[in-house]
């Protein structure tokens, strides 16, 4: 009787063993199916032609997706310019001062802006930014514009650099800091040629994290850069970029335009998952190590 | 200003061309103390922008709904009809449509994501195929939430639609069922990560002591492991929820989009994101657009305290 229950337990164990190996590979079924259905979809949509060209009017086949290509740069650029320096300073005022009010109170905003829907973050852009207001003698003409669209992304882009630069510097030894500041050098210096230099695999992987989420948001666009038909490169006019083409033509009835979609959907996916590779591979090459 | 008393003692006597140099040094280190001084305030405002930014979102949702809080009520919330053609607005269908699609989500996720967590933290901790697992699952969190959408609509709503007319109901396709689906996937990382940190937390003498009393694996997790980490499981679970209810683009592309209340879970709907996604920039009335921003206001601060929650039982777990 005894070996028999004995018997029963390690089955049973054996069996949720094997339902937990059958649920947790599972999981990469739908990811595997996403590669698998975009590549198939959009490798034959991807040449030349559809790179350099701006999407044609419906009924005309073909046209590309260049506006979008350089719409998606140019509004992740300016959206590093504004977030990186932000985000780096702020990083480093949270290692330097662990405990204060201020640093309380500054971790707090950033684990509330990491939660923040995105969609909410383009509302509010939409109001400071689009929305035309005017204070006394400040005239903001407001309009749809591409700036908007990345300031939309910075604030997204701002906590993940932020925690990743603090989580960086708070691992490196206070003896580092204290060798520099025993030399005489200035606490700006210190930072600039010591702490953030050591510590920069850490940041800059950060950053690219940080622009990797940004590259695929679409609901912080809709109504900042709102899309644009054609090539544009002034950041004050609407732009359009990746993600909002790829939502407004996979909603749309026309086969031509359901073909940029799947081309633009590839791209973006290559793009993105490369980035994420590229720096799980820099960060795992360069940890910092003490 | 430099003054003579800034200068060392020691030179005040000597050659001018010494004094000179002296006072060019002094200036110097004045000029850096000065930089050091700008730097510090510059880090400290940096520091003040994170908290100026969250304050200034929550006040713009705050003063820009205050139209709709103030002629609406907080009937608005439970009112059972959304028509802005004749200005009648009630947030009941959005918030039944977002509650609906984030905890059917859950339910559908929560057994995979504890099973990678188990599987990550418990069983094989390290190894090739492990570390396939953990490096997939992470970038189940890359892909763009538009991609997700464009894949469901091209090629999970078809199936679900085959689904639809085999068990009998209405085949839409498109609906609550079809975005509870797309989110249960988008939203497996976020709990299995925690939950595998929090599982490799768990200390061995507790799970050899229980092995030495003759438990199997599969007691030792549900009677050790389980139980130990069941506050970081359900902080995992509160981020995944978060992540659920403020989803937009995703959810926009396949659920539909009738500001009707669903019937049953394979209706069409809406959520409070993807209705702001699709009729914000539509809304030609000022109660319609701070109708629209109050329910942005409340999927922030309902995101914000979930959130929190869960970063207060992580901190707690890891601190202890």
């Amino acid at each position: 009787m005894d070996g028999k229950y004995v018997k029963y337990r390690l089955g049973k164990s054996y069996g949720f063993q094997s339902l937990v190996y059958l649920l947790a590979f599972a999981c990469i079924v739908p990811l595997l199916a996403i590669l698998f259905y975009i590549i198939r979809a959009g490798i034959t949509k991807i040449n030349w032609h559809f790179l350099v060209n701006i999407p044609k009017p419906v009924g005309e086949s073909g046209g590309g997706i260049a506006n979008a290509l350089v719409g998606s740069i140019i509004i992740i650029l300016v959206a590093a310019v504004i977030a990186v320096p932000i985000g780096i300073l702020a990083g480093v005022y949270l290692s330097e001062h662990r405990k204060g009010r201020l640093a309380y109170w500054c971790r707090l905003s950033t684990d509330i802006l990491q939660g923040v829907p995105s969609i909410v973050i383009g509302i509010v852009a939409y109001f400071w930014l689009v929305r035309p207001w005017d204070i006394g003698f400040i005239h903001h003409r407001g309009g749809f514009s591409a700036l908007s669209g990345s300031v939309a992304l910075a604030i997204m882009m701002l906590p993940i650099i932020v925690r990743s630069t603090e989580e960086t510097l708070k691992l490196l030894p206070d003896s580092l800091r204290e060798a520099a500041l025993a030399l005489g050098m200035p606490f700006h210096r210190v930072m600039f040629k010591v702490i953030i230099p050591v510590g920069i695999s850490g940041i800059l992987s950060g950053i690219m994290l940080s622009v990797a989420r940004i590259t695929g948001e679409t609901a912080p666009l809709l109504f900042t850069a709102f899309g644009n038909p054609y090539l544009s490169v002034n950041i004050g006019k609407p732009m359009q970029s990746l993600p909002l083409l790829i939502f407004n033509y996979a909603t749309s009835p026309y086969q031509d335009w359901l073909n940029l979609a799947w081309g633009a959907s590839l791209i973006l996916l290559v793009w993105v998952l490369f980035l994420n590779i590229f720096t799980k591979v820099i960060t795992r090459k360069w940890k910092v190590q003490f | 200003m430099i003054t003579r008393s800034d200068i060392p003692l020691r030179v005040i006597n000597s050659s001018p061309e010494a004094i000179l140099k002296a006072k060019k040094r002094t200036k110097r280190s004045f000029r850096q103390i000065r930089t050091e001084n700008v730097f510090r305030h510059t880090l400290t405002i940096m520091g003040l922008i994170m908290v100026i930014l969250v304050l200034g979102i929550m006040l713009t949702l705050a003063w820009q709904s205050r139209l709709s809080i103030s002629t609406l009520g907080p009937k608005y919330l439970w009112s059972k009809v959304w028509d802005p053609v004749q200005d009648i607005y009630g947030a009941w269908p959005f918030l039944l449509g977002t509650l609906l699609t984030s905890f059917l989500a859950l339910i559908i996720s929560v057994p995979f994501s504890v099973s990678v967590a188990i599987f990550l933290g418990e069983y094989h901790p390290k190894g090739w195929l492990p570390d396939f697992l953990k490096n997939a699952v992470e970038l189940i969190a890359a892909v763009p939430s538009v991609i997700y959408g464009f894949w469901a609509l091209e090629v999970l709503v078809p199936y679900v639609r085959k689904f639809e007319s085999a068990i009998g109901v209405e085949p839409v396709g498109v609906g609550i069922f079809s975005s509870s689906l797309i989110l249960a996937v988008m939203i497996i990382p976020y709990a299995a990560s925690l939950g595998r940190s929090m599982i490799s937390l768990v200390p061995s003498h507790l799970k050899e002591a229980a092995y030495a009393l003759g438990a199997t694996r599969w007691e030792v997790i549900r009677t050790v492991v389980l139980p130990y980490t069941k506050s970081g499981l359900f902080a995992g679970i509160l981020l995944s929820l978060g992540r659920a209810l403020g989803e937009t683009m995703a959810v926009t592309m396949v659920i539909g989009n009738t500001s009707l209340i669903p019937k049953n879970i394979f209706a069409p709907g809406n959520t409070m994101a993807s209705v702001i996604a699709n009729e914000f920039t539509e809304a030609d009335k000022p109660v319609y657009l701070s109708a629209l921003i109050e329910l942005g206001l409340v999927l922030f601060l309902v995101t914000v305290v979930i959130n929190l929650i869960g970063k207060k039982i992580i901190d707690r777990f890891t601190n202890d």
